[in-house]
């Protein structure tokens, strides 16, 4: 039997990934947008698991709205992404070091 | 379950929101057709909506709160009061910032309607009473900021603190929606009024709650540029181009103070014990780092970067201390900073040009004998900042003081009252430079006698406010009063 807290564990796996992401990766941009992402899932998870076992449909609601402005905020993610790579040829984050003090 | 009809909507509570959504899409549509030259069209469509916003927030401006959209969204004068400080924060960045975005290539419709959907979602987020509505302004707000950051798209300077602002916001919204989804889950409702009812009735699950507010505090400590999540605050200010910059530093600090207010002392009121002391924490780190990583800084933008970080400690302070008039000084601390610090970035955004930023403190020498009166401008701001007496921000501290000093937190105070004295210093340098010693710069100042005449209105406003405080400060307390104590 899958329980409520099965889910709350996975969804807290995968918070706990994707910050780590966020925080370890020191290569790559495009890793980080994908953390960015996966800890939004997460978050869904969460809801949706909240949402089924307390039998109350808002947070399924929610649940769509996060995943509407998740994609919005992926478009403008790599939309800068654009930018900074036309001016630094680079998508490493180490090379994000211009700004300092 | 009602049956949902056009009536029962109620929407026309929301017409500030309704108007700007719709003069915004016209603004883009009409920006399309207009030729380069013929630009500063849109620039007055734009200061012409946000007129017309102010006027219909004045005159919808009820001391009962009304709730629209199926208890979604209320409008009462916490709401009210802070949406009107934004389109003030709004209006002055754009009358200030019109020649520095027109000698930067910036003056393109792109500005005006991401400042109109910034403005928008701060919007939202100040009257938002259920968490799905509180998101979608926050992003709202946060997606187009992001996107302004980066409107200088050839600086590689901007668009670095563009990707470092993204980052550092999304996490900051991943970890605020981790926090919701708990609270959800322990109350069982979106809903900021049934969820405090849920807490006050004992039917929430306290575990869940409180791990849900940690995540909560976080995220917001993150918004808000709160040590130990300050580290975007001074790239982002210092890369952006300084007309954005004020825009992230004024308005969206009222917007926060609202949105801080709904989750905590609204939604959350029961657990107000255990944010209370996570806020405590936030705010004495920001004050200590704040002002003394300020000290170290000759960029003046990365030093009001900071200089914000321990301003948003005062704030934080005065919401920590959880009373009504606890309350009430954070939220006149927050309309007062927003009016300084756009003051602060405008007097950066006049004395520049093209080819010319004028963000080190080193441009700010002598300025008394090229200018007197910019020189007296900066004046005020800087005393204001530093919390000296007559000037704004000396009454700002002293009423958070106040507060701390009712609830017997002396120590705190006198935390804060050290701190001050500290950022004292980093201000009065500015004084100094522009003083005491000589130009470096003889190059005219070429500011639009429209900007200059705002800021002399604004920088009186500072002192105005600061020698008769008492009525915008009892304006606030009962706006509080009634948005928060009437029980819906």
């Amino acid at each position: 039997m899958i329980t409520l807290t099965h889910y709350l564990v996975l969804a807290a796996i995968l918070f706990a990934i994707s910050v780590f992401g966020i925080f370890m990766n020191r290569k790559n941009l495009i890793v980080l947008l994908m953390a960015i992402e996966l800890m939004l899932l997460a978050v869904n998870m969460n809801f949706i698991a909240f949402s089924q076992f307390l039998g109350d449909t808002a947070g399924q609601v929610f649940v769509f709205f996060i995943l509407t402005v998740a994609a919005a905020e992926s478009a403008i993610g790599l939309a800068i992404l654009v930018v900074l790579f036309r001016s630094l040829r680079s998508i490493n984050v180490e090379d994000l070091d211009s700004l300092k003090g | 379950m009602n049956i949902m009809t056009w009536s029962s909507l109620n929407a026309g509570v929301a017409t500030p929101e309704i108007f700007l959504l719709c003069a915004t899409c016209a603004i883009l549509l009409i920006d399309v057709f207009l030729s380069d030259a013929k630009r500063h069209i849109s620039y007055v469509l734009t200061l012409a909506t946000l007129v017309a916003t102010g006027c219909l927030l004045v005159a919808g401006y009820s001391l009962q709160p009304l709730l629209a959209f199926n208890g979604m969204f209320v409008a009462d004068p916490l709401a009210s009061l802070s949406k009107l400080g934004m389109v003030v924060g709004v209006i002055l960045m754009l009358v200030y910032g019109r020649g520095y975005a027109v000698a930067r290539g910036l003056f393109r419709g792109e500005l005006f309607t991401l400042t109109l959907c910034a403005l928008l979602g701060m919007m939202v987020m100040a009257s938002a009473v259920n968490f799905v509505v509180l998101y979608v302004g926050l992003e709202l707000l946060s997606l187009s900021l992001y996107a302004l950051v980066a409107l200088q798209r050839d600086s590689s300077r901007s668009t670095e603190a563009a990707m470092k602002y993204f980052i550092l916001g999304a996490l900051a919204s991943g970890l605020l929606l981790y926090g919701m989804s708990m609270i959800y889950g322990a109350t069982q409702s979106l809903d900021v009024f049934v969820i405090s009812q849920k807490i006050a009735n004992d039917e929430a699950n306290r575990l869940l709650a409180v791990f849900g507010i940690v995540f909560i505090v976080t995220g917001l400590g993150f918004k808000l540029g709160a040590v130990p999540f300050h580290m975007w605050a001074p790239d982002v200010y210092d890369g952006a181009p300084t007309l954005i910059s004020q825009l992230i530093g004024s308005a969206p600090k009222v917007a926060a103070f609202a949105f801080i207010m709904r989750i905590l002392a609204q939604a959350l009121e029961g657990f107000a014990f255990d944010w209370r002391s996570m806020l405590m924490v936030l705010a004495v780190l920001s004050l200590v780092i704040g002002n003394l990583t300020a000290i170290a800084q000759v960029n003046i933008k990365r030093m009001f970067a900071y200089s914000t970080i321990s301003h948003m400690g005062f704030l934080l302070l005065g919401i920590m201390a959880a009373t009504p008039g606890g309350y009430a000084a954070a939220f006149f601390y927050a309309m007062t900073y927003m009016l300084t610090a756009a003051a602060g970035f405008g007097i950066i955004m006049l004395l520049s040009r093209e080819g010319f930023e004028a963000d080190q403190i080193a441009d700010f020498r002598g300025l008394n004998k090229r200018s007197p009166w910019f020189a007296a401008m900066m004046l005020i701001v800087m005393f204001s900042m530093a919390g000296i007496p007559v000037f704004v921000g000396f009454f700002a501290k002293l009423a958070i003081i106040q507060a701390l000093v009712g609830l017997g937190l002396v120590w705190l105070a006198v935390i804060a009252v050290l701190m001050s004295v500290i950022g004292a210093f980093y201000y009065l340098r500015i004084v100094k430079v522009m003083y005491f010693e000589d130009p470096t710069d003889a190059a005219p100042i070429a500011a639009g006698t429209d900007a200059k005449l705002v800021l002399s209105v604004n920088c009186l406003l500072l002192l105005v406010l600061g020698m008769m405080p008492d009525r915008l400060l009892t304006a606030l307390t009962t706006a509080l009063q009634f948005s928060l104590h009437t029980g819906l």
